[in-house]
């Protein structure tokens, strides 16, 4: 395209399980509204927003999926190509935490190397809470991942969450292109006496037939 | 068609008043001369005898001559119209009702109905309510007597003329953002046409036999209905009962603009229809395929026990959603209910939402391969709100449903079970493991789209993006969140016609669901902007017109690809 109005472009999705706010979420950091009264996702819901991370213009693309295990072998063709999965569970449920881990087995199984981030959502209301956030931040530890709490309903740690996700998700990219750079830089020191080897048969192997 | 009811007419009604005395002294002549006296040629030669200037009679003309009824039908349309109108016509005609004295009492006593009816007529153009007027028709033959006796019901008017002229206005008023079920119906609709009405006549025929199959002998007739020739089916559920228990129905299109030529038009399937007897009897259409039998004396019957299966479930599996193996699915249904049309009041309520999960409840446990997936949910909506529509007069979104008799609401959420069960039998395959019944049909609309629109297929390909993107919840609610309730309740009108209607046809309207927005694809170059654009498609706004030159596309679409796999390819 010609006029790109953006540095870096990247794919997030959501998951996690029915009902714990995961449109809700995307619809607070995207439109910046509060409905309390959404419709059930089938399939998948698209949104975009471009941020400003120091100076540069980050697009994210981010993908709200359904949360019901039915619709799991449709979701996972979503996965192709993303650069980061937020997780989201409901901090009045504890059933959905402990289904984190699921879900977790689920990006392993669709991605080799992807950012993650654990976000519980519906936390406005204390009395109501039933996942402690000390437990969320151990397991989160012991996965390796961030954990945020937020409330999409009272705009609570949303934008934060996002930002600093899309944070991580950039200096991934800096990361493995650095590294890649790297990669490159070496290559071009060595001399790879395989890859002649390789040329010249697979030269001969034309001639000959 | 027209051209035979007029020869029928002219055979048996030598001694109407009218122009034609002095018209036809000439022209009988003339035919004599000729030695060509057939009654057709004598017809087409008097047709100026029809500008008397009164619309009924232009309208029931057009209707369509019952030429093909077969004996039995004729019988039993009479039989129907005696129970109708027991008042108006206290002897069953008889067999030799040929008879010229008989027609001459016929003739009559119509007489004497035209006069009380045009009383009738001046009392509700007052109050703008129904009119009731007798078709001039009705002088007609025993022939034409199944016509006749849908005909000579009354016509309904309505506020014919106010809608009229709201469709004629050039900009159609948007529809708000929270896109009411009735609106349409309630003010967007057209009169029918008298084609349409007659379809309506062989319809209701049809279902009136004392043996309807459903099935094969119906569909000629519902192709034929088909391109289109939308009809909403909430305003006929009104118009029907607005006529009361004791009349058919009857419409009269109170214009003078072209038959034929209008996009508003009738299907009937998927109404509710009353035919009037003793007792009220509900009759139902296609909506009950191969649930209520073809015999028409032992429909009540099966819709009872249908109805009381329904209730037997509920007693003995209901309670069965607190235990361990079926606390997941209720959970489930549970915490969709509330996200299932958030926003019509209607479904907020709780009596309502506990139909709901009482319905779904009972399907998922006795479904397991495919149990409860979200979206099933929507598929109930329209059901519900057209039995229920039956029973409200005013606004559907906003009516308390706790005010019917507890009869009424069990019939309702009974009927609903059954119909959404049905449907959903034919589609099963999309909500099994893996949901293979929606993943054949997204490859194959990507495969027809290849072929009927190059250019399309070749820009989302180019533009990366993949059907499955959008069109998995085309299949997954069968193009419910892309439409207004009210096009999808006519949408489903079809599908119910149509053989194979919700799996096979469905695919065929979404093809043309997706190049109706031809322009708009080729114009965005971008992945974002696509799946936006395809994911929030702009049908606020939609009514029958719009889902009626849908379903034409989709046929026109399926009649030239569906038989054909190598047309196009490339």
């Amino acid at each position: 395209m010609a006029g790109k109005d953006y540095n870096h472009l990247f794919k997030l999705l959501i998951i996690g399980d029915s009902n714990v706010g995961k449109s809700s979420l995307l619809l607070r950091f995207a439109d910046n509204s509060f409905s309390g009264s959404y419709i059930t996702t089938i399939g998948v819901d698209f949104k975009i927003r471009t941020v400003d991370i120091n100076g540069e213009r980050v697009k994210l693309q981010i993908w709200d999926t359904a949360g019901q295990e039915r619709f799991r072998t449709i979701t996972s063709t979503y996965y192709r190509n993303t650069h980061g999965v937020i997780i989201v569970y409901d901090v009045t449920n504890p059933e959905s935490f402990v289904n984190v881990k699921r879900w977790l087995n689920e990006i392993s199984q669709n991605c080799d190397s992807v950012c993650k981030i654990l976000v519980g959502n519906k936390n406005d209301d204390p009395a109501r809470k039933r996942v402690d956030s000390q437990d969320a931040a151990h397991f989160g530890e012991s996965v390796g991942v961030r954990v945020f709490e937020t409330s999409a309903k009272e705009n609570i740690n949303v934008e934060e969450m996002f930002m600093a996700f899309t944070h991580m998700v950039l200096r991934a990219k800096k990361q493995s292109q650095n590294r890649a750079e790297r990669e490159r830089e070496r290559e071009k020191d060595t001399v790879n006496i395989g890859a002649q080897r390789d040329r010249d048969r697979r030269k001969r192997g034309k001639k000959c037939c | 068609m027209a051209t035979e009811n007029r020869i029928n007419f002219w055979r048996r009604k030598a001694k109407l008043p009218g122009r034609y005395h002095k018209d036809t002294k000439t022209k009988l002549n003339n035919l004599k001369t000729k030695k060509a006296s057939s009654f057709h040629e004598f017809a087409h030669s008097t047709s100026d005898a029809w500008d008397i200037g009164e619309e009924e009679d232009e309208e029931s003309l057009r209707s369509p001559a019952p030429s093909a009824t077969p004996p039995d039908l004729s019988m039993q349309t009479k039989n129907h119209r005696c129970d109708t109108e027991t008042s108006c016509r206290p002897e069953p005609p008889s067999s030799d009702s040929r008879h010229f004295q008989e027609e001459n009492k016929e003739l009559q006593h119509l007489n004497r109905k035209v006069i009380r009816s045009t009383s009738d007529t001046q009392v509700s153009s007052s109050s703008d309510t129904f009119t009731y007027v007798a078709s001039p028709h009705s002088f007609g033959s025993k022939l034409i007597e199944p016509d006749q006796s849908w005909l000579q019901n009354f016509i309904c008017v309505g506020n014919a003329f106010s809608l009229l002229k709201q469709s004629a206005l050039p900009v159609r008023p948007l529809i708000p953002l929270v896109a009411r079920i009735s609106d349409q119906n309630a003010s967007g609709a057209l009169p029918m046409t008298v084609r349409e009405k007659s379809r309506l006549d062989k319809f209701k025929l049809l279902l009136a036999s004392p043996s309807t199959d459903l099935g094969e002998p119906v569909c000629p007739l519902y192709s034929s209905l088909l391109p289109g020739s939308p009809l909403s089916a909430d305003w006929l559920v009104k118009k029907l009962k607005s006529c009361g228990s004791t009349a058919g129905l009857e419409y009269r299109e109170k214009s003078d603009r072209p038959h034929g030529g209008s996009s508003q038009s009738v299907t009937i399937v998927y109404i509710l229809i009353h035919t009037s007897g003793p007792t009220q009897e509900m009759l139902t259409s296609p909506l009950w395929q191969g649930y209520l039998p073809a015999n028409r004396g032992r429909r009540e019957l099966v819709l009872q026990r249908k109805r009381d299966e329904y209730f037997a479930f509920i007693e003995q599996y209901y309670q069965s959603r607190t235990e361990e193996h079926h606390r997941d699915t209720y959970r489930q249904i549970h915490i969709d209910i509330p996200r299932t049309n958030p926003l019509i009041p209607l479904f907020q309520q709780p009596t309502v939402q506990e139909v709901f999960e009482r319905i779904l409840f009972i399907w998922a446990i006795r479904h397991p391969a495919s149990g409860y997936v979200q979206g099933i949910n929507d598929l109930v909506t329209p059901f519900f709100v057209v039995f229920l529509s039956e029973f409200v007069m005013e606004d559907v979104e906003n009516f308390e449903m706790s005010a019917l008799p507890l009869q009424t609401q069990r019939n309702i959420e009974a009927d609903s079970f059954w119909c959404m069960s049905k449907l959903l039998d034919g589609i099963q395959d999309n909500y099994t493991f893996a949901q293979p019944g929606i993943q054949n049909k997204v490859k194959a609309l990507e495969e027809l789209v290849s072929r009927m629109d190059e250019d399309v297929h070749a820009h989302l390909v180019r533009c990366e993006v993949e059907y499955l993107q959008f069109a998995f919840r085309w299949m997954n609610n069968l193009l419910m969140r892309e439409l207004p309730l009210r096009c999808t309740i006519r949408l489903w009108d079809t599908y119910q016609a149509e053989a194979e209607g919700f799996s096979h046809f469905h695919l065929f309207v979404c093809a043309a669901f997706l190049l109706e927005w031809r322009k708009q694809i080729l114009s965005m170059s971008d992945f974002q902007g696509l799946l936006m654009l395809l994911q929030n498609l702009p049908t606020i706004h939609w009514g029958n017109e719009e889902v009626g030159l849908l379903l034409a596309e989709a046929y026109r679409l399926k009649y030239m690809f569906a038989d054909a796999p190598s047309h196009y390819k490339r």
